[in-house]
């Protein structure tokens, strides 16, 4: 085990001094010059981003884990592999073919960037919580219904405690993944740092390409640090996965 | 008390688990379920707390009808422990034992002293071992954890699933007299299920021994071995069913059938042995060190005669073997 973080730790290291490596060549080239020039459009596209994030990933928590949970009550199990199923087939299908279906319903805009990541979300989050609750020890489950739980007392006490793990890494996946498809959300006019990204792109103009890129890295790798830091305080000791091993 | 009248379980669509069962279990007294894997141990130590529902036939527990019980409630007096501990991992070793009185609403000073009881009973120290983990202790510990937590709140009835079926047989023969010196104390009525012999003729004050989910016979163990009642008894306990019975009978038997040795005072360094010592820990003492005699002494340590392993098959041979249906024996 000690083995594994070292690496871990090591590979984790490499990553941080090569997106630092990058960030100061950008800066020493003046590519990151538009970020304060134009600080008051970066401020609309790092808050047009933000919120695209959040209010996509928090619609997708609040339906997926409930959903999750749901599908694993005994009375739902059997719908278990459709549904996976349904959700496992929706990711396949391409995002531009989401994002075009999308606008022909929603329009272009806000929303219609904010659904399609929703959609994305949806299925990372989904899954682990699924697997999370699955992998528990069915005689854990066994025992605290002998000693006499209620079914919500053993999903609040027993279950989602030790799937918290699992559920949390499958929202910082999820979360860390729609920050960077964010970015698209300047196709259907759903604004973000994409503007500036694409802009650069057409105009081949590093400037804007890179204060358009290196923010959205930047927020990616907060907030999967963020989100490790809430695993240590949100999931019980005893029930971490290195704990286990 | 339990009764089961005429107790039959069919699993959905698949043969029957459990057959016409009729049987009670007294007062205070442990019954061993016994039988080859698949026999219905489980299953039917799980319709007492309608973990599994009943096909046919009703389980009586203290004059009330399981049925017609709150299903949540009536968890809630019954003790439960299984094989694998299912202590919580999530929780700290207190909160684990303490769930029962929790879910049963107790104040936290009734709680706190109950634990500390609980944890006097199996000597781990409250403070040290109320704030660990499951994982922070040893298998033997977890498993002793796992039946204190069945008794935190006090119940009559015991059910209990090869709950010392994981342990190696050191451990398992310590917290089995552990357990047994808990129980003379507590005296629940206890329902145990094992697949070892040696244990059920420890534990019990009745064997229950199951085939294809019929009662093969309901005894005391030494009644069980001395007679069984058809091949199948006989055959279960084996040949050495004689030897197996030893563990039934103590120094004291023997004393009062036919009597002490002298003791020979020109041996050096005899070990001895309590006169309540059981015949077969006798034996196999005799048999290790290999000494034609082992002192008896009483319970004040004033020595009473010696024991010899000639003392023991003769005993064997008329008390035993003598009074056992000779039919079976081959
Ligand atoms: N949930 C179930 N569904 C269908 N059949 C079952 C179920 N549980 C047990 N059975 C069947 O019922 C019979 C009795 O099983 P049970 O678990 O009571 O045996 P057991 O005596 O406890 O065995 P073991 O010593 O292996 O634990 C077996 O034939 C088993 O296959
Ligand atoms: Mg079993």
């Amino acid at each position: 085990m000690n083995r594994k973080k070292l690496i871990g730790n090591a590979f984790r290291i490499v990553v941080y001094a090569l997106v630092i490596g990058f960030f100061i060549w950008a800066l020493s080239n003046q590519y990151l010059s538009y970020i304060w020039s134009d600080s008051s459009t970066f401020l609309v596209l790092l808050r047009q981003h933000s919120e695209l994030v959040l209010v996509s990933s928090i619609l997708a928590i609040l339906i997926a884990v409930p959903a999750g949970i749901l599908i694993t009550r005994p009375r739902f199990r059997k719908a278990e592999w459709l549904v996976t199923n349904i959700v496992n087939f929706g990711q396949t299908i391409p995002s531009l073919a989401v994002l075009a279906l999308m606008i022909s319903v929603l329009g272009i805009g806000f929303q219609t960037a904010v659904f399609a990541l929703f959609i994305y979300s949806l299925l990372p989050i989904f899954r682990n919580t699924v697997a999370g609750l699955d992998t528990i020890d069915k005689n854990l489950i066994d025992a605290a219904k002998g000693m006499g739980m209620r079914p919500y007392q053993i999903l609040f006490r027993i279950e989602l405690p030790n799937s918290a793990y699992s559920i949390l890494a499958g929202i910082r996946t999820a979360v860390v993944l729609n920050i960077g498809t964010a970015a698209l959300a300047y196709v259907v006019g759903g604004g973000g740092l994409g503007v500036w990204i694409f802009t650069g792109i057409q105009l081949f103009d590093n400037g804007f390409l890179i204060s358009g890129a290196i923010p959205v890295t930047l927020m990616a790798i907060g907030a999967d640090y963020l989100l490790r830091k809430a695993e240590y305080v949100l999931v019980p000791k005893g029930s971490r996965q290195e704990a286990r091993t | 008390m339990i009764t089961f009248n005429q107790v039959t379980k069919q699993y959905n669509g698949s043969s029957t688990a459990v057959k016409n069962v009729d049987f009670t279990v007294d007062q205070g007294k442990i019954v061993v379920l016994l039988g080859p894997s698949g026999c219905g141990k489980t299953t039917l130590l799980r319709m007492v707390n309608r973990l599994e529902s009943i096909t046919e036939g009703e389980i009586i527990i203290d004059n009330d009808n399981s049925k017609d019980l709150d299903a949540i409630e009536l968890r809630r007096k019954i003790g439960y422990v299984i094989q694998s501990n299912g202590l919580f991992p999530n929780m700290t070793i207190e909160e684990n034992v303490m769930i029962v009185p929790d879910l049963l609403g107790w104040s936290k000073k009734k709680k706190k002293e109950r634990f500390n009881y609980l944890m006097k009973l199996i000597g781990l120290d409250a403070k040290d071992y109320g704030k660990r983990l499951p994982q922070e202790l040893s298998g033997g510990q977890q498993q002793r954890i796992g039946v204190v937590r069945a008794l935190a709140a006090d119940p009559p009835v015991m059910l209990m699933d090869e709950p010392f079926g994981a342990l190696d047989p050191i451990i398992r023969e310590k917290i089995q007299d552990e357990f047994l010196a808990i129980q003379r104390e507590v005296k629940k009525t206890i329902l145990f299920v094992s697949h070892d012999i040696d244990e059920a003729i420890k534990m019990a004050d009745k064997i229950m021994l199951l085939r294809d989910g019929e009662i093969m016979q309901y005894d005391t163990p030494s009644e069980m071995m001395m007679h069984p009642k058809n091949e199948f008894v006989s055959q279960f306990f084996g040949k050495d069913r004689a030897i197996k019975s030893l563990s039934l009978h103590t120094v004291k038997n023997l004393e009062e059938v036919i009597g002490l040795a002298q003791m020979d005072e020109s041996i050096q360094d005899t070990k001895t042995i309590n006169v309540h010592q059981d015949l077969r820990n006798t034996l196999s003492m005799l048999l290790n060190q290999e000494a034609d005699q082992v002192i008896v002494t009483n319970d004040e340590g004033g020595k009473i005669g010696s024991i010899t392993i000639d003392l023991v098959q003769k005993y064997l041979h008329f008390e035993i073997k003598g009074k056992m249906s000779v039919s079976q024996e081959g």
